[in-house]
């Protein structure tokens, strides 16, 4: 028996060796043997040259390897955005009937949007097609596979560059459905929102961002339009769209005379540090690599959120007298909005000056002009996401600065403080077609499903409650 | 028997528990309950919209006893819920025709 024993131990030491030596395999071939002294000066020349070449793949894997692992914990951190992120958030606003309701909302779009966007949508917003919207190649997510695309992101596979985008493509639809919470038919919400992904976002993420597009800044769209993760494509379209919905739907049964707070600002507390840790993902993520611009986004959208949430408290507290957790946590989420399609061009104390003023604008936004207006976009996806997102796109032309982000050319002046004072009249037109896009297709989802399957729950469900009336459940069960 | 049904400050509860275990008290039913007499609510802000909430949160004890041992539980309560302000809260107090102890059927002031 003891020599038995022995001989598997000598087996396991032989095979931790052997294991060793293979591992480390890669790393040699890049270390290489040096030519041996005595050989021709052509062999030695070959000899390096071949270890040139072998050093080259093996640099580029190395990059590789670590952008991937950079933009997959993104496109997780994004993920995690929308679940649990937003799904808290906006769940702690809303009456506690309602509580998994709107929670299904955003949950839903996680599973419909993906398989949406492996059947086409993907290839309508990225793939090679017209100025407007992307052709239909890469239907079923053909041609995307394990190889980069280089004019997207050369050293991550194009599958990694897909899912990544695909997060965006979930969360943007999930925010408008603070507009409407609290009274939408969750099949009609359904439909609305693949007519809307279909119709609404693949074009604007196609402009922004894919080949060909109108306002593509990195390839050459006519007119460059700097968003670098999506304050147009993501903010102002959902943002809009929910105003749409809002005033489309009506108010709620009792609105505004009757109370409404959030059954649980603890929830939405929750929710905002999970949406805040995740835009890192949104964000930095946008840099497609893990290289300098990623901390440079990283830095600005930390600074953006945390300036914000001073502004909007101080605002408050002069206001209010008070400081809520509710306005702390609402500012550092408009902070994070307003820096979004700045993050990768500005510098950290522009971020700072962005966070700042996005915290008072948004504060007002949400206190004074919807009272005024008397619109019930219930969760302020409007206030926060619809206007941050359109003075963040703004103020990115003001600010960006070559020296973080030199996207028209080395040494070129960017934004207006730079001396480009071009870019903001760019910035302006993005936006300005961010929100007819938004409004028309809107607009003329919402008339078609309303008549086809009606929109809006009956007043009975609605006082019972989604939790009840859509899905069958109660999110609380104080019974048991 | 008497039922006393007695409103406190949450506040109160624990001080009110004891003085009533003092005086030999062995059962009560407590409840949370939310409510108001002239004591105003107060107002709540959330993004800018207030809200007047006038439902306070409060203690409801409900204690029958035997004729002889309602005045040392009155005492008893008030002497330990007293704070001199406004929300003290109230007792009121009621005739039982029965009670029945469900676990073998007695009935009377021994089911108490």
């Amino acid at each position: 028996m003891r020599f038995s024993a022995v001989k598997v131990f000598l087996v396991l030491v032989l095979a931790l060796i052997f294991g060793g030596a293979v591992v480390s395999g890669p790393v040699a071939v890049a270390q290489g043997t040096a030519p041996q002294s005595g050989a021709t000066q052509t062999d030695r020349i070959a000899a390096l040259e071949k270890q040139a070449a072998d050093n080259a793949t093996a640099i580029a894997a190395a990059q590789t390897s670590g952008d991937n692992a950079w933009m997959l914990v993104s496109a997780a951190l994004v993920l995690m955005m929308s679940g649990p992120g937003l799904a808290l958030f906006y769940g702690g606003l809303v009456r506690k009937k309602n509580i998994l309701g709107t929670m299904m909302q955003t949950f839903a779009m996680m599973a419909v949007i993906t398989v949406l966007w492996a059947l086409v949508t993907y290839s309508l917003a990225f793939g090679e097609g017209s100025w407007f919207i992307g052709g239909l190649h890469n239907v079923l997510l053909h041609g995307v596979g394990l190889a980069p695309d280089v004019k997207y992101a050369a050293t991550i596979p194009l599958q990694t560059f897909m899912v990544y985008q695909l997060m965006f493509a979930i969360i943007t639809p999930a925010l408008i459905t603070g507009a409407f919470a609290e009274r939408m038919k969750f099949s009609a919400m359904l439909v609305f929102m693949i007519l809307w992904a279909l119709m609404v976002y693949s074009p604007m993420a196609h402009m922004v961002w894919g080949k060909g597009g109108l306002l593509n800044a990195s390839l050459g769209g006519r007119i460059p339009c700097l968003d670098f993760a999506g304050g147009t494509v993501v903010h102002v379209t959902s943002g809009v769209s929910a105003l749409v919905t809002a005033l489309y739907l009506g108010k709620r049964l009792g609105y505004p005379k009757v109370p409404m707070p959030p059954h649980s600002v603890v929830l939405s507390f929750i929710g905002a540090c999970l949406l805040w840790v995740g835009w890192f993902g949104f964000n930095a993520g946008s840099a497609l690599a893990a290289g300098t611009l990623a901390t440079s986004a990283f830095v600005a959208t930390h600074f953006g959120a945390a300036a914000a949430t001073i502004g909007w408290s101080g605002a408050e507290w002069i206001r209010q007298g008070k400081v809520s957790a509710l306005g702390a946590i609402s500012g550092a989420v408009a902070g994070l909005v307003a820096i979004t399609p700045a993050a990768g061009f500005v510098t950290p104390m522009s971020a700072l000056w962005i966070g700042l003023f996005a915290g008072v604008f948004c504060y007002l936004m949400v206190v004074k002009v919807k009272a005024w207006f008397g619109y019930d976009d219930s969760l302020d996806a409007f206030g926060v996401h619809g206007a941050g997102g359109t003075l963040g796109a703004i103020l990115t032309g003001i600010f960006a600065n070559s020296a973080i982000n030199p996207i028209f050319g080395a040494g070129k002046a960017t934004g207006l403080l730079e001396g480009n004072w071009h870019q903001v009249l760019n910035q302006a037109c993005g936006v300005a077609i961010a929100w007819s896009l938004s409004i028309v297709g809107t607009l003329v989802i919402l008339f078609v499903v309303d008549k086809v399957i009606g929109l809006r729950v009956s007043e009975e469900d609605e006082r019972e409650g989604l939790d009840l009336s859509q899905h069958g459940e109660e999110g609380y069960d104080w019974a048991h | 028997m008497q039922k006393i049904e007695a409103v406190i400050q949450p506040s109160k509860l624990d001080a009110v528990k004891d003085a009533l275990v003092e005086v030999g008290i062995d059962g009560m039913t407590i409840m949370e309950a939310r409510g108001h007499g002239r004591q105003k609510g107060h107002t709540e802000v959330y993004r800018g919209r207030e809200y007047e909430v006038d439902l306070l949160p409060k203690v409801k004890l409900e204690i029958v006893v035997t004729d002889e041992m309602v005045d040392k539980t009155v005492n008893a309560i008030i002497t330990a819920a007293r704070t001199g302000t406004i929300g003290d809260g109230k007792i009121f107090i009621s005739k039982i025709d029965e009670a029945i102890r469900i676990r073998n059927d007695e009935r009377g002031e021994i089911a108490l």
